[in-house]
């Protein structure tokens, strides 16, 4: 028996800027700054958009693919470091939002930009012991860069939802894997608005040791090499990282172009690999492999082999509109706006 | 007063070691160092180490210990002292430890620098480098050590016709020369295109006019000369050495476009080592920004004042050059961990003068010099070596 991806929905916000548009403000040449990240857009929450809407948008368009009762979730787990609350779970609200409410579990998750694929974990291993028939897990971010930091050009928001079960999985995980190591390369401690970070230390100890030992740990688990795959996709930071770590393991750009989601919305943390799948589930085939690998801050990877089944072709991918069609369908804002919208403007107290 | 050889030298790689403690990094220096002069740890009779600011860089002072510690000669109860004089700092322990065997208190010293930078992040790491400068006249009013040097070479363009073209010439030889070097921090060639190109720093300095922030670790073997034949059938004499302070801010020196800390350290090494520049060979100089080489090579007359530019651009320098300047890659492709910068130019010039230089060796090479900085050039510490008859 394997557990795997029962359905799946990803969420990505309409407003995008220009990296040139927010280099204009801080007197650098933002379009270098893009061209170095390979990113040409990021996404922006709009003023009533967070973690919840995000993730309560991502659960929908998941469960507006198939047809199953909500009470049949028996977890729900949200992968943020963004949550609005410190103290008040984000997955409740999900769970009520789409029906799921009252008996099952719910938990809100952190570990930087892989707290959802965490949550996917765990959601494997409740439904492989039978602890319940399907478990949800979402990463999603409004994730925050420091005005006039390196990471306001990246910090984007998004997010995806995986429901997770053994019962008719459209993609089978025929194998995880992680790989965790103390190592400080980014962070936020309680009560900042903005996180830190290692500079130059966030690529080679931090993302590129973990992303390329995990993928090898997976290789050999699965007895595989990057040839056996049809697509992979890997956490994206920026438009870079992920296309130098594919190339040294071995893919070839044809098997990452449909799960590179950053070039157009930019770096959404807890949502990027997953919002990568979703947009590789979108267009996968019964039988295709799908290689993937995040990786978190702090700093860990984990991998997963999956296998598309032919049960794709019974849900309904075109409930919802594909992550193409979302990532397309944006409207451009200045920077004052996009300051409005991410609360950077100092309002009158009531 | 007793002469005083070079019979060791050690290095490590210079870079961004993540994973490289400063005790990693100063241990390897040193034993190679020991290894090299093929001394025993019961011959040693102290250790003199330069670092800048590793209270700052890694919250440790007290490294002279440290040091000694870690490498195994605690129980020798040896004196152990750090020096620190900003970027010179390494350059200044040598010429201490020399001045210790002159004097016929010690016989075999050893020489360390190290400095490990990049536990912190590359703003604090860029305050800690401005603190060599004046804090309260200058830092305070918001000039960086950049914006400093960049003064320098705003003025330099004004007074000389000196160009970013020439400025960049320095950066472009200099990463020729680290391709050559195995433990230079970036071995690759770049070009003129890619200096000019790279975003400002501060203007009239780009990205690549700047030199890196880097670890590393380098260290000599001192012995006064009498006894240097019993270890090695090679020893490479220190010459001469002069030292020289100026004002510590910029804007109270007589000349923004020469150093005359330069200048007279220069002359006191020559007049010791009663030579010319013109007999030198090779030089290992200050390069933190490309316009610090073209003062460099000025104020130690080996081209004419205001001229550095177009000498470096027409391929005097060059290696093999009419005389060879960073043949390791200089502080700009080398790297510079800043208190081990004048101990890896001392080894650079020893080894240049054993001909161990490898794919960089400057043919017949007898006689080099070693030129560092500390701040924007309050201090200067030029060293004269010589391969022994």
């Amino acid at each position: 028996m394997k557990t795997g991806i029962v359905s799946y929905g990803g969420y990505v916000p309409r407003y995008r800027i220009r990296p040139k548009d927010i280099g204009a403000v801080w007197g650098s040449d933002g379009e270098a700054m893009g061209r170095a990240l390979n990113i040409r857009a990021k996404s922006v929450p709009g003023p009533d958009e967070d973690v919840i809407t995000i993730s309560v948008e991502a659960a929908r368009a998941c469960m507006a693919k198939v047809d199953l009762e909500p009470t049949e979730i028996g977890a729900i787990y949200v992968g943020s470091e963004s949550h609005p609350y410190a103290v008040k779970p984000t997955a409740t609200i999900v769970a009520e939002a789409i029906g799921a409410a009252p008996v099952l579990t719910a938990a809100d998750f952190e570990f930087a930009c892989k707290a959802g694929t965490a949550a996917m974990q765990a959601a494997m291993g409740l439904t492989l012991s039978k602890m319940m028939k399907y478990g949800l897990a979402i990463g999603s971010d409004t994730s925050q860069g420091a005005p006039g930091d390196a990471l306001e050009y990246s910090a984007s928001a998004g997010g995806a939802a995986f429901l997770i079960g053994t019962d008719k999985p459209i993609a089978e995980i025929d194998h995880t894997v992680s790989y965790t190591t103390d190592t400080p390369d980014f962070w936020r401690r309680e009560g900042q608005r903005y996180p830190s970070h290692g500079g130059r230390f966030t690529g080679e100890p931090a993302y590129f040791k973990h992303v390329i030992s995990c993928a090898n740990l997976l290789f050999k688990r699965a007895g595989t090499t990057a040839a056996d795959y049809d697509y992979a996709v890997f956490h994206q930071p920026n438009g870079k990282f992920p296309v130098r770590v594919a190339k040294q393991l071995g893919f070839k750009d044809g098997q990452i172009d449909a799960g590179m989601c950053v070039r157009d919305i930019g770096n959404t943390y807890s949502g990027a690999i997953m919002v990568g799948l979703c947009a590789i589930l979108d267009e996968a085939e019964t039988g295709d492999r799908i290689f993937a690998v995040g990786y978190g801050s702090g700093a860990g990877s984990d991998a997963f082999d999956i296998t598309v089944t032919n049960e794709i072709a019974r849900i309904n991918r075109k409930a919802t509109p594909s992550m193409k069609e979302m990532i397309a369908d944006h409207v451009f804002i200045d920077y004052s706006t996009y300051a409005k919208y991410r609360g950077k403007i100092l309002m009158r107290e009531a | 007063m007793r002469e005083v050889a070079v019979i060791g030298v050690g290095q490590t790689e210079f870079g961004e070691l993540w994973d490289r403690s400063f005790r990693d990094l100063g241990i390897e220096a040193g034993l190679k160092a020991i290894q090299d002069a093929n001394v025993r740890s019961e011959d040693i009779d102290a250790v003199y180490i330069g670092n800048m600011s590793a209270g700052k860089f890694i919250d440790q002072e007290h490294v002279s210990a440290l040091v000694a510690d870690y490498a195994g000669l605690a129980d020798m109860h040896l004196p152990t002292v750090r020096i620190e004089g900003g970027g010179a700092c390494g350059a200044i322990a040598l010429l201490q430890a020399r001045l210790a065997i002159m004097s016929g208190l010690h016989d075999i010293v050893i020489v360390g620098g190290a400095e490990k930078m990049t536990d912190v992040g590359d703003v604090q790491a860029a305050e800690i480098l401005s603190s060599t400068a004046d804090q309260e006249w200058e830092s305070v009013f918001g000039a960086t050590f950049a914006g400093l040097y960049a003064m320098m070479a705003r003025r330099h363009m004004h007074e000389y016709g000196t160009t970013r073209e020439h400025m960049a010439s320095v950066a472009v030889k200099n990463h020729k020369n680290g391709a050559l070097n195995p433990e230079a921090q970036f071995q690759k060639e770049i070009t003129m295109d890619t200096v000019l190109n790279s975003p400002w720093v501060a203007e009239p300095l780009g990205l690549f006019d700047c030199a890196p922030l880097s670890d590393g670790a380098a260290a000599l073997v001192l012995c006064s000369m009498e006894k240097a034949r019993k270890f090695t059938d090679a020893p490479i004499r220190i010459a001469g050495s002069g030292q020289a302070s100026d004002f510590l801010a910029v804007h109270d020196r007589r000349d923004l476009t020469t150093m005359d800390a330069t200048v007279v350290a220069g002359k006191r090494a020559f007049a010791e080592a009663k030579c010319e520049p013109k007999d030198v060979q090779v030089a290992e100089v200050h390069d933190n920004f490309t316009i610090t080489e073209i003062l460099a090579i000025e104020d130690l007359r080996f081209v004419e004042k205001g001229k550095g530019g177009p000498a470096t651009m027409d391929g005097w320098t060059a290696l093999n050059g009419k005389i060879s300047v960073n043949p390791s890659g200089g502080l700009k492709a080398r790297g510079q961990p800043v208190g081990a910068t004048g101990v890896a130019q001392a080894v650079e010039i020893v080894r240049q003068l054993r001909g161990q230089a490898g794919k960089r060796q400057v043919v017949g090479a007898t006689r080099g010099l070693t030129h560092t900085l500390g701040g924007t050039g309050a201090t200067a510490v030029v060293h004269l070596f010589e391969r022994g008859s």
